[in-house]
């Protein structure tokens, strides 16, 4: 049982902030300090706001959110590696009234799914995706991931990434945004308590794209990854801020007219 | 009396020390004289009384551990029609 | 050279860098990560080695499909899914005929399955590892020392017969840790080494191709007779098992890997249990071991086939067996290893079930 202390309310005091119910009661198996939790709630927190859970389906992904079924409360499927976006297509399609979206991490989405990612923007698919970007494959044990910056050191990059042979980080958010079927693509971070409530404007305005039936939208998540960086959790929202934010800038990378008028309307 | 209250769910809580760097008023600390089920060191109210309830706290949180009240403000019209 | 404590995957990469291996193309999945993160470290120490993980198994495949057919010794390691994705590229591989070798740290299936280790990649590896008609060799091997022996065996075979070579351990071997002698290192091939049918530039010589496209029905025909030619000189010379005491056996264990390995405690402890049993472990899973299972079905009152798996090696018993005597199962699925005990009560019911088929 949730050990919930007993302590008596306040009269005059009102509630601020509870656990949405968009997530169930089971404790994440994320590390201390771990944003996958944050952003679980936020997704979680948005889809309560909008009243859409027991419409919504998520896709889980390959990676340390290979579990995140356990967590969401709603309808989930978990697919291959990568492949989310795909199976998110194929669901969609025959379920135009739900709410479907799809959570991954940087080897999921950017590395081994790239073509489906691609692919789903270019069609416009009218879902949308939860980009984690932490820099590393985390459930594998820390190695280099697509979005791993030059000279991180990582369990396949011993000497530090080398652009020579291994190539540059991927900027997901500007390569999606090419697309013109990708209707709202927007990077964000969760470093910080501001940065996490326009993470959270974000995904809800993400959400809002796909139920006015719009094209494709993404959020991409600066986050943190304590284990494999070897940092302490607050010092990793530090490093992310320091050294991944330069190279991964936050802001809307595109919103297309449509979703301008969500947002100017809301 | 203080403007704010948070209720922890001390077993969900990793110790993270998130909700400590961030909270503006000191609030919490790391309990530093017992571990949860998890065994982490738990956060606890260290500083009840300068909580203004912004929920900051909630907000940074990973682990959703928290559960956060303020005091309603009366507005003047309410303490006006009270009186 | 002396005997070292070392992890079954990183004895497994460092093995194949000692055999001459040029370039490793790669994909992190559990239980076999560690093969690549070896190689990470150690392929930049040794010159003109390649290293690059790939951004999927299917582009690791088609990146060692490319360093096969530049003639170059190339092999790329995944578990269970992973190798699922690399089909397509095992197939065009086996039949445009460059040398590959591959390495499968098996784990429990189907699906996303679980990370425990597990042998129901056999089916995989023996029959369909990818479409069309032929076969990869196939080695098994049971603890580390085998482990690295047969990457050496497995680089030497490729380039032997122009095939794919793949070795197939658990997750239980990739992650133990065993006292095991690595080989001495091996040069890399020089370029003017490289095989005649590479391709290394059209220079003074006719155009190599590399490919598995024939147009017309009578020309895929002849190239698959071609394989099936090979296949059969494969399996006349390259059959690789081994029997623990089955000179008077009348009940015989068969399994493979890390299976085989437990059923070698199973033999000394059922002989002291007065069980006359013997144990057949095959070495290589393709070309099987058929001849001498022929043979011991004609001595021993019946068999007991032990998998972690529901049954797969089984059928390829079976069919040595011809039906001269009675073939059982017993099987773990999904990742618990069976251990000597579990095994010798299935054997102590089976052989008293055979003996007393016998007296009626």
């Amino acid at each position: 049982m949730a050990q919930m202390e007993m302590i008596k309310i306040p009269k005059d005091m009102g509630l601020v902030y509870e656990k949405p119910k968009s997530l169930t009661d089971a404790h994440t198996h994320y590390c201390p300090g771990c944003t996958h939790g944050t952003i679980h709630r936020l997704v979680a927190e948005v889809l309560d706001e909008l009243g859409v859970r027991e419409q919504t389906i998520g896709i889980a992904p390959v990676g340390c959110a290979v579990l995140a079924y356990k967590y969401f409360n709603v309808d989930m499927a978990e697919a291959a590696h990568g492949r989310a976006p795909a199976m998110a297509t194929g669901l969609k399609r025959v379920s135009q009234d739900k709410v479907v979206f799809t959570y991954q991490g940087d080897g999921d989405l950017a590395s081994i799914g790239i073509g489906e990612i691609i692919q789903v923007g270019n069609r416009g698919e009218s879902f949308t995706t939860i980009f984690v970007n932490n820099a590393i494959y985390g459930m594998t044990g820390g190695q280099m991931a697509p979005t791993t910056l030059p000279g991180q050191v990582t369990t396949s990059s011993p000497r530090g990434r080398d652009v020579e042979t291994a190539g540059f980080p991927i900027k997901m958010a500007e390569l999606m945004a090419v697309l013109p079927g990708v209707d709202y693509v927007t990077r964000q971070s969760v470093l910080d308590a501001r940065g996490v409530r326009r993470t959270k404007k974000a995904i809800k305005l993400a959400f809002q794209t796909q139920l006015a039936g719009l094209g494709f939208s993404i959020v991409e998540i600066i986050s943190t990854c304590c284990t494999n960086w070897r940092m302490g959790p607050q010092e990793s929202l530090d490093w992310a801020k320091e050294y991944m934010v330069p190279y991964f800038p936050l802001g809307d990378t595109k919103m297309s007219d449509a979703v301008k008028g969500l947002k100017g309307g809301k | 009396m203080a403007k704010g209250l948070v209720i922890i769910d001390e077993d969900r809580c990793k110790g993270c020390s998130l909700c400590v760097v961030a909270c503006p008023h000191q609030v919490l600390r790391l309990a530093n004289d017992r571990f949860n089920a998890k065994g982490y060191r738990p956060v606890e109210r260290a500083n009840p009384k300068s909580c203004v309830g912004c929920a900051t706290c909630a907000t940074v949180c990973p682990d959703v551990v928290f559960t956060v009240y303020r005091r309603k403000r009366k507005s003047k019209r309410a303490a006006a029609a009270a009186a | 050279m002396a005997k070292e404590l070392i992890e079954g995957n990183a004895a497994i990469a460092e093995a194949a860098i000692r055999a001459g291996l040029e370039a490793y193309y790669g994909y992190p999945i559990t239980p076999q990560t560690e093969i690549l993160e070896h190689l990470a470290e150690r392929m930049p120490e040794e010159k003109g080695r390649v290293f690059l993980q790939a951004e999927s198994e299917v582009a690791a495949i088609n990146m060692v499909y490319g360093a096969a057919s530049a003639g170059v010794r190339t092999m790329s390691s995944s578990s269970s899914p992973g190798i699922s994705l690399m089909q397509e590229g095992i197939s065009y591989i086996a039949c445009s005929e460059v040398p590959v070798v591959l390495i499968n740290i098996m784990r429990g299936g189907p699906g996303l399955g679980n990370v425990q280790p597990s042998q129901a990649d056999y089916f995989q590896a023996v029959k369909t590892a990818g479409h069309g008609d032929f076969h990869m060799i196939v080695l098994a091997p049971s603890n580390v020392q085998e482990a690295i022996d047969h990457v050496v065996l497995a680089f030497d075979l490729a380039d032997k017969y122009r095939t794919i070579a793949m070795v197939v351990a658990d997750g239980a071997i990739g992650q133990m840790m065993e006292p095991a002698e690595l080989p001495p290192m091996r040069p890399l091939r020089r370029p003017e080494d490289r095989p005649s049918w590479a391709l290394t530039g059209a220079k003074g010589r006719a155009p190599n191709l590399i490919n598995s496209l024939y147009l017309g029905a009578e020309n895929l025909e002849v190239i698959n007779l071609h394989l099936q030619a090979k296949l059969k000189k494969i399996a006349e010379n390259e059959v690789r098992w081994k029997e623990y005491e089955t000179e008077d056996a009348d009940v015989l264990l068969v399994a493979f890997g890390t299976v085989g390995r437990v059923c070698q405690s199973v033999v000394r402890e059922a002989r002291e249990k007065g069980i006359k049993v013997g144990l057949l472990r095959p070495v290589t899973l393709w070309p099987y071991p058929s001849v001498p299972l022929t043979r011991l079905a004609q001595q021993v009152r019946g068999m007991l086939v032990v998998e972690m798996n529901a049954g797969q090696m089984l059928e390829d018993v079976r069919l040595a067996v011809e039906g001269r005597c009675p073939v059982e199962f017993y099987g773990r699925m999904g990742g618990p290893i069976p251990l000597p005990d579990e095994i010798l009560a299935e054997l102590e019911k089976v052989d008293a079930g055979l003996a007393s088929k016998e007296e009626a």
